[in-house]
Protein backbone atom coordinates (compact mmCIF):
# COMPACT_ATOMS: atom_id res chain seq x y z
CA UNK A 1 0.00 0.00 0.00
CA UNK A 2 2.69 2.30 0.87
CA UNK A 3 4.17 1.86 -2.66
CA UNK A 4 0.56 2.67 -4.12
CA UNK A 5 0.98 5.61 -2.07
CA UNK A 6 3.94 7.05 -3.72
CA UNK A 7 2.36 6.99 -6.70
CA UNK A 8 0.39 10.08 -6.04
CA UNK A 9 2.19 12.97 -6.88
CA UNK A 10 2.60 15.88 -3.99
CA UNK A 11 -0.18 17.69 -4.56
CA UNK A 12 -1.73 18.63 -1.57
CA UNK A 13 -5.59 17.69 -1.62
CA UNK A 14 -7.11 18.47 1.96
CA UNK A 15 -11.16 18.35 -0.01
CA UNK A 16 -13.05 15.29 1.00
CA UNK A 17 -16.18 14.58 -1.19
CA UNK A 18 -19.11 16.34 0.55
CA UNK A 19 -16.82 18.81 2.22
CA UNK A 20 -19.26 21.68 1.05
CA UNK A 21 -16.83 24.30 2.62
CA UNK A 22 -13.89 23.54 0.48
CA UNK A 23 -12.20 25.73 -1.90
CA UNK A 24 -11.51 24.89 -5.20
CA UNK A 25 -8.45 23.05 -5.17
CA UNK A 26 -7.11 24.07 -8.49
CA UNK A 27 -4.37 22.21 -9.77
CA UNK A 28 -0.93 24.20 -9.90
CA UNK A 29 3.06 22.62 -10.33
CA UNK A 30 2.57 20.58 -7.42
CA UNK A 31 1.16 17.77 -9.72
CA UNK A 32 4.32 17.19 -11.70
CA UNK A 33 6.12 17.01 -8.32
CA UNK A 34 6.51 13.04 -7.17
CA UNK A 35 7.58 11.33 -3.81
CA UNK A 36 10.45 8.73 -4.76
CA UNK A 37 9.77 5.54 -4.79
CA UNK A 38 12.93 4.01 -3.55
CA UNK A 39 16.34 5.79 -3.54
CA UNK A 40 19.61 4.41 -5.23
CA UNK A 41 22.75 6.52 -3.16
CA UNK A 42 25.42 6.73 -5.03
CA UNK A 43 28.18 8.68 -2.49
CA UNK A 44 28.34 11.99 -4.08
CA UNK A 45 24.15 11.85 -4.97
CA UNK A 46 21.39 9.79 -4.44
CA UNK A 47 19.15 8.67 -6.93
CA UNK A 48 15.62 9.32 -6.42
CA UNK A 49 13.35 6.44 -8.91
CA UNK A 50 9.72 8.51 -9.49
CA UNK A 51 7.06 7.35 -11.18
CA UNK A 52 8.28 9.58 -14.29
CA UNK A 53 11.83 7.58 -14.30
CA UNK A 54 9.40 4.02 -14.39
CA UNK A 55 7.19 5.28 -17.15
CA UNK A 56 10.48 6.56 -19.44
CA UNK A 57 12.03 2.74 -19.02
CA UNK A 58 8.49 1.65 -19.58
CA UNK A 59 9.03 3.72 -22.65
CA UNK A 60 11.87 2.57 -23.74
CA UNK A 61 11.11 -0.90 -23.06
CA UNK A 62 7.86 -1.02 -25.08
CA UNK A 63 10.04 0.72 -28.23
CA UNK A 64 12.77 -1.43 -28.18
CA UNK A 65 10.49 -4.50 -27.88
CA UNK A 66 8.26 -3.53 -30.86
CA UNK A 67 11.00 -2.70 -33.30
CA UNK A 68 12.87 -6.08 -32.14
CA UNK A 69 9.86 -7.86 -32.72
CA UNK A 70 9.34 -6.23 -36.00
CA UNK A 71 13.00 -6.29 -37.45
CA UNK A 72 14.59 -8.78 -35.63
CA UNK A 73 13.99 -11.26 -39.09
CA UNK A 74 12.97 -9.02 -41.45
CA UNK A 75 11.14 -10.55 -44.45
CA UNK A 76 10.69 -8.78 -47.98
CA UNK A 77 7.03 -9.46 -48.02
CA UNK A 78 6.38 -7.97 -44.65
CA UNK A 79 4.15 -9.94 -42.34
CA UNK A 80 1.88 -9.24 -38.44
CA UNK A 81 4.10 -6.53 -36.81
CA UNK A 82 6.72 -5.84 -39.27
CA UNK A 83 3.65 -4.24 -41.33
CA UNK A 84 2.49 -2.03 -38.81
CA UNK A 85 5.73 -1.05 -37.85
CA UNK A 86 7.28 -0.24 -41.48
CA UNK A 87 4.23 2.05 -41.75
CA UNK A 88 5.53 4.54 -38.66
CA UNK A 89 9.68 3.60 -40.22
CA UNK A 90 7.93 4.85 -43.53
CA UNK A 91 6.17 7.87 -42.54
CA UNK A 92 9.68 9.22 -40.70
CA UNK A 93 11.54 8.28 -43.74
CA UNK A 94 9.15 10.20 -46.71
CA UNK A 95 8.22 12.74 -44.60
CA UNK A 96 11.01 14.19 -42.09
CA UNK A 97 14.25 12.59 -43.80
CA UNK A 98 13.81 13.09 -47.62
CA UNK A 99 11.66 15.54 -47.21
CA UNK A 100 14.29 17.70 -45.39
CA UNK A 101 17.38 16.41 -46.78
CA UNK A 102 16.68 14.60 -49.57
CA UNK A 103 19.10 11.25 -50.40
CA UNK A 104 21.72 12.51 -47.33
CA UNK A 105 18.34 11.90 -45.01
CA UNK A 106 18.57 7.90 -45.11
CA UNK A 107 21.47 7.61 -43.48
CA UNK A 108 19.94 9.38 -40.73
CA UNK A 109 16.68 7.65 -40.60
CA UNK A 110 17.35 5.29 -37.82
CA UNK A 111 18.42 7.63 -35.44
CA UNK A 112 15.06 9.53 -36.42
CA UNK A 113 12.98 6.78 -35.97
CA UNK A 114 14.31 6.35 -32.33
CA UNK A 115 13.76 10.03 -31.48
CA UNK A 116 9.99 10.03 -33.00
CA UNK A 117 8.57 6.79 -31.21
CA UNK A 118 10.90 7.41 -27.64
CA UNK A 119 9.30 11.16 -27.75
CA UNK A 120 5.75 10.12 -28.88
CA UNK A 121 5.57 7.04 -26.25
CA UNK A 122 6.41 9.16 -23.57
CA UNK A 123 4.22 11.61 -24.40
CA UNK A 124 0.98 9.20 -24.90
CA UNK A 125 1.86 8.04 -21.29
CA UNK A 126 -0.72 11.07 -20.79
CA UNK A 127 -3.31 9.39 -21.37
CA UNK A 128 -2.60 5.53 -20.76
CA UNK A 129 -5.20 4.67 -17.84
CA UNK A 130 -3.02 4.33 -14.78
CA UNK A 131 0.04 6.06 -16.31
CA UNK A 132 -1.31 9.21 -17.11
CA UNK A 133 1.66 11.68 -17.01
CA UNK A 134 2.93 12.40 -20.10
CA UNK A 135 6.82 11.87 -18.87
CA UNK A 136 8.36 14.48 -21.45
CA UNK A 137 6.19 17.36 -18.99
CA UNK A 138 9.49 16.78 -16.43
CA UNK A 139 11.86 19.42 -17.73
CA UNK A 140 15.07 16.87 -17.23
CA UNK A 141 13.74 14.45 -20.16
CA UNK A 142 13.32 17.07 -22.87
CA UNK A 143 16.49 18.31 -21.84
CA UNK A 144 18.72 15.01 -22.32
CA UNK A 145 17.12 14.95 -26.04
CA UNK A 146 17.77 18.00 -27.09
CA UNK A 147 21.78 18.11 -25.37
CA UNK A 148 21.94 14.66 -27.37
CA UNK A 149 20.56 16.05 -30.53
CA UNK A 150 22.71 19.47 -30.32
CA UNK A 151 26.15 17.32 -30.01
CA UNK A 152 24.95 15.25 -32.96
CA UNK A 153 24.61 18.24 -34.78
CA UNK A 154 27.73 19.73 -33.56
CA UNK A 155 29.77 16.93 -34.32
CA UNK A 156 28.52 16.70 -37.82
CA UNK A 157 28.97 20.31 -39.05
CA UNK A 158 32.65 19.83 -37.40
CA UNK A 159 33.66 16.87 -39.21
CA UNK A 160 31.65 18.07 -42.75
CA UNK A 161 32.93 21.82 -42.73
CA UNK A 162 35.36 21.49 -40.07
CA UNK A 163 35.91 22.76 -37.35
CA UNK A 164 36.89 26.56 -38.18
CA UNK A 165 34.55 26.10 -40.87
CA UNK A 166 31.37 25.23 -39.60
CA UNK A 167 31.99 27.98 -37.11
CA UNK A 168 32.70 30.75 -40.10
CA UNK A 169 29.69 29.05 -41.93
CA UNK A 170 27.39 30.35 -38.85
CA UNK A 171 28.88 33.73 -37.89
CA UNK A 172 29.70 35.10 -41.20
CA UNK A 173 26.71 33.18 -43.66
CA UNK A 174 27.70 34.49 -47.62
CA UNK A 175 26.10 36.46 -49.74
CA UNK A 176 25.55 39.46 -47.49
CA UNK A 177 26.13 42.92 -47.13
CA UNK A 178 29.38 43.71 -45.17
CA UNK A 179 27.46 46.26 -43.11
CA UNK A 180 25.01 43.38 -41.89
CA UNK A 181 28.02 41.43 -40.34
CA UNK A 182 28.12 43.18 -36.86
CA UNK A 183 24.43 42.69 -36.27
CA UNK A 184 23.84 39.50 -37.79
CA UNK A 185 27.09 37.37 -36.27
CA UNK A 186 26.31 37.59 -32.51
CA UNK A 187 22.48 36.92 -33.66
CA UNK A 188 23.59 33.83 -35.78
CA UNK A 189 25.86 32.38 -33.27
CA UNK A 190 23.52 32.60 -30.51
CA UNK A 191 20.55 31.41 -32.31
CA UNK A 192 22.87 28.63 -33.74
CA UNK A 193 24.17 26.98 -30.52
CA UNK A 194 22.37 28.22 -27.43
CA UNK A 195 18.58 29.00 -28.52
CA UNK A 196 17.96 26.41 -30.68
CA UNK A 197 18.46 23.77 -28.41
CA UNK A 198 16.94 25.47 -25.97
CA UNK A 199 13.53 26.36 -27.74
CA UNK A 200 13.20 22.25 -28.68
CA UNK A 201 13.35 21.21 -25.28
CA UNK A 202 10.92 24.01 -23.95
CA UNK A 203 8.50 23.51 -26.80
CA UNK A 204 7.91 20.09 -26.12
CA UNK A 205 8.01 20.35 -22.25
CA UNK A 206 5.73 23.21 -22.31
CA UNK A 207 3.59 21.32 -24.77
CA UNK A 208 2.99 18.13 -22.64
CA UNK A 209 3.11 20.54 -19.46
CA UNK A 210 0.01 22.46 -20.47
CA UNK A 211 -1.71 20.09 -21.66
CA UNK A 212 -1.60 17.69 -18.63
CA UNK A 213 -1.88 20.68 -16.61
CA UNK A 214 -5.62 21.54 -18.75
CA UNK A 215 -6.68 18.42 -18.54
CA UNK A 216 -5.92 17.54 -14.65
CA UNK A 217 -8.05 21.33 -14.08
CA UNK A 218 -10.66 19.82 -15.85
CA UNK A 219 -11.01 16.58 -14.31
CA UNK A 220 -10.74 18.76 -10.60
CA UNK A 221 -13.58 20.68 -11.82
CA UNK A 222 -15.94 17.97 -12.43
CA UNK A 223 -15.25 16.38 -9.36
CA UNK A 224 -15.34 19.62 -7.89
CA UNK A 225 -18.25 20.42 -9.21
CA UNK A 226 -20.37 16.85 -8.49
CA UNK A 227 -19.22 17.98 -4.65
CA UNK A 228 -21.46 21.64 -5.22
CA UNK A 229 -24.41 19.14 -5.88
CA UNK A 230 -24.64 18.36 -2.32
CA UNK A 231 -26.27 21.42 -1.74
CA UNK A 232 -30.00 22.27 -2.34
CA UNK A 233 -31.94 24.14 -4.86
CA UNK A 234 -30.09 25.60 -7.94
CA UNK A 235 -26.98 25.18 -6.88
CA UNK A 236 -27.48 21.51 -7.00
CA UNK A 237 -28.69 22.16 -10.57
CA UNK A 238 -25.77 24.45 -11.76
CA UNK A 239 -23.64 21.79 -10.33
CA UNK A 240 -24.31 18.91 -12.02
CA UNK A 241 -24.74 20.97 -15.01
CA UNK A 242 -20.87 22.07 -14.88
CA UNK A 243 -19.32 18.49 -13.88
CA UNK A 244 -21.10 17.31 -16.85
CA UNK A 245 -20.00 19.80 -18.91
CA UNK A 246 -16.10 19.86 -17.29
CA UNK A 247 -16.12 15.79 -17.73
CA UNK A 248 -17.37 16.21 -21.40
CA UNK A 249 -14.12 18.69 -21.92
CA UNK A 250 -12.00 16.50 -20.34
CA UNK A 251 -13.25 13.54 -22.79
CA UNK A 252 -12.71 16.51 -25.86
CA UNK A 253 -9.27 17.61 -24.53
CA UNK A 254 -8.04 14.19 -24.02
CA UNK A 255 -8.88 13.56 -27.99
CA UNK A 256 -7.30 16.87 -28.68
CA UNK A 257 -3.89 15.94 -26.41
CA UNK A 258 -3.28 12.54 -28.71
CA UNK A 259 -3.15 14.74 -31.76
CA UNK A 260 -0.53 17.37 -29.88
CA UNK A 261 1.16 14.47 -28.49
CA UNK A 262 1.73 12.65 -31.92
CA UNK A 263 2.42 16.67 -33.54
CA UNK A 264 5.31 17.15 -30.69
CA UNK A 265 6.58 14.25 -31.76
CA UNK A 266 6.93 14.99 -35.29
CA UNK A 267 7.60 18.56 -35.00
CA UNK A 268 10.75 17.39 -32.30
CA UNK A 269 12.04 15.15 -35.10
CA UNK A 270 11.27 17.59 -38.05
CA UNK A 271 13.13 20.49 -36.26
CA UNK A 272 15.91 17.36 -35.74
CA UNK A 273 16.52 16.78 -39.08
CA UNK A 274 16.40 20.58 -40.18
CA UNK A 275 19.04 21.02 -37.76
CA UNK A 276 21.32 18.00 -39.01
CA UNK A 277 20.39 19.05 -42.40
CA UNK A 278 21.75 22.59 -41.94
CA UNK A 279 25.26 21.12 -40.42
CA UNK A 280 25.73 18.64 -43.50
CA UNK A 281 26.39 21.17 -46.30
CA UNK A 282 26.92 25.36 -44.90
CA UNK A 283 24.33 28.12 -46.11
CA UNK A 284 24.28 29.61 -49.18
CA UNK B 1 4.29 58.74 -2.93
CA UNK B 2 0.76 57.21 -2.78
CA UNK B 3 0.28 54.34 -5.17
CA UNK B 4 -1.95 55.03 -8.13
CA UNK B 5 -2.81 51.70 -9.10
CA UNK B 6 -1.96 47.80 -7.55
CA UNK B 7 -2.54 44.68 -9.79
CA UNK B 8 -3.03 41.56 -6.94
CA UNK B 9 -3.37 38.55 -7.83
CA UNK B 10 -2.09 35.68 -10.39
CA UNK B 11 -0.03 38.12 -12.32
CA UNK B 12 1.09 35.13 -14.68
CA UNK B 13 -2.55 35.15 -16.35
CA UNK B 14 -1.35 38.58 -17.46
CA UNK B 15 1.93 37.79 -18.43
CA UNK B 16 0.59 34.86 -20.45
CA UNK B 17 -1.96 36.93 -21.96
CA UNK B 18 0.84 39.57 -23.59
CA UNK B 19 2.84 36.63 -24.45
CA UNK B 20 -0.11 35.31 -26.85
CA UNK B 21 -0.61 38.52 -28.59
CA UNK B 22 2.73 38.04 -31.07
CA UNK B 23 2.47 34.46 -31.49
CA UNK B 24 -1.38 34.50 -31.83
CA UNK B 25 -1.09 37.00 -35.05
CA UNK B 26 2.47 34.82 -35.96
CA UNK B 27 0.61 31.31 -36.20
CA UNK B 28 -2.61 33.07 -38.27
CA UNK B 29 -0.79 34.53 -40.83
CA UNK B 30 1.23 31.45 -41.28
CA UNK B 31 -1.71 29.19 -41.63
CA UNK B 32 -3.56 31.59 -43.71
CA UNK B 33 -0.56 32.19 -46.19
CA UNK B 34 -0.03 28.48 -46.19
CA UNK B 35 -3.61 27.58 -46.77
CA UNK B 36 -3.51 30.09 -49.35
CA UNK B 37 -0.53 28.43 -51.05
CA UNK B 38 -1.58 24.91 -50.95
CA UNK B 39 -4.55 26.36 -52.98
CA UNK B 40 -2.71 28.01 -55.61
CA UNK B 41 -0.23 24.58 -56.39
CA UNK B 42 -1.83 21.92 -54.46
CA UNK B 43 0.95 19.12 -55.95
CA UNK B 44 3.21 21.25 -53.46
CA UNK B 45 1.63 20.40 -50.69
CA UNK B 46 4.23 18.29 -48.89
CA UNK B 47 6.48 20.60 -49.31
CA UNK B 48 4.45 23.60 -47.84
CA UNK B 49 2.68 21.51 -45.15
CA UNK B 50 6.80 20.85 -43.34
CA UNK B 51 7.54 24.68 -43.51
CA UNK B 52 3.70 25.73 -42.23
CA UNK B 53 4.34 23.15 -39.51
CA UNK B 54 7.92 24.07 -38.87
CA UNK B 55 7.15 28.21 -38.86
CA UNK B 56 3.92 27.06 -36.54
CA UNK B 57 6.57 25.61 -34.19
CA UNK B 58 9.14 28.50 -33.79
CA UNK B 59 6.50 30.62 -33.12
CA UNK B 60 4.29 28.87 -30.52
CA UNK B 61 7.06 28.42 -28.66
CA UNK B 62 7.27 31.95 -27.67
CA UNK B 63 3.83 31.50 -26.39
CA UNK B 64 4.79 28.57 -24.40
CA UNK B 65 7.70 30.14 -22.72
CA UNK B 66 5.00 32.40 -21.57
CA UNK B 67 2.82 29.87 -20.58
CA UNK B 68 5.20 28.00 -18.23
CA UNK B 69 7.33 30.96 -16.59
CA UNK B 70 4.81 31.58 -14.11
CA UNK B 71 4.91 28.49 -13.08
CA UNK B 72 8.76 27.99 -13.20
CA UNK B 73 10.10 31.44 -11.67
CA UNK B 74 7.08 30.85 -8.89
CA UNK B 75 3.50 33.05 -9.24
Amino acid sequence: MIFLANFISLAEVTCKFGDTACPFPAPGAGIFVWKPLTSINLGITTIDITKPVILALISTVIVSVVFLLAFSRPKLVPTGIQNVVEVGYLFVRDNIAREIMGKDGDRFVPFLTSIFFFVWTMNVMAIIPVAQFPVTSKFAFPVVLAVIVWLIYMFLGMKNQGVVGYFKNIAFPPGMPIGIYPLLTPIELLSTIIIRPVTLAIRLFANMFAGHLLITVFTVSAWYLLNLSNFVGIVSVIGYLGSAVSFFVTIVLTGFEMFIQALQAFIFTLLTAVFISSSLHAEH
Amino acid sequence: MSILAEISGSLGSIGYGLAAIGPGVGIGIIFGNGVQAIARQPEAYGVIRQNMILGFALAEALALIGFVAPFVFGA
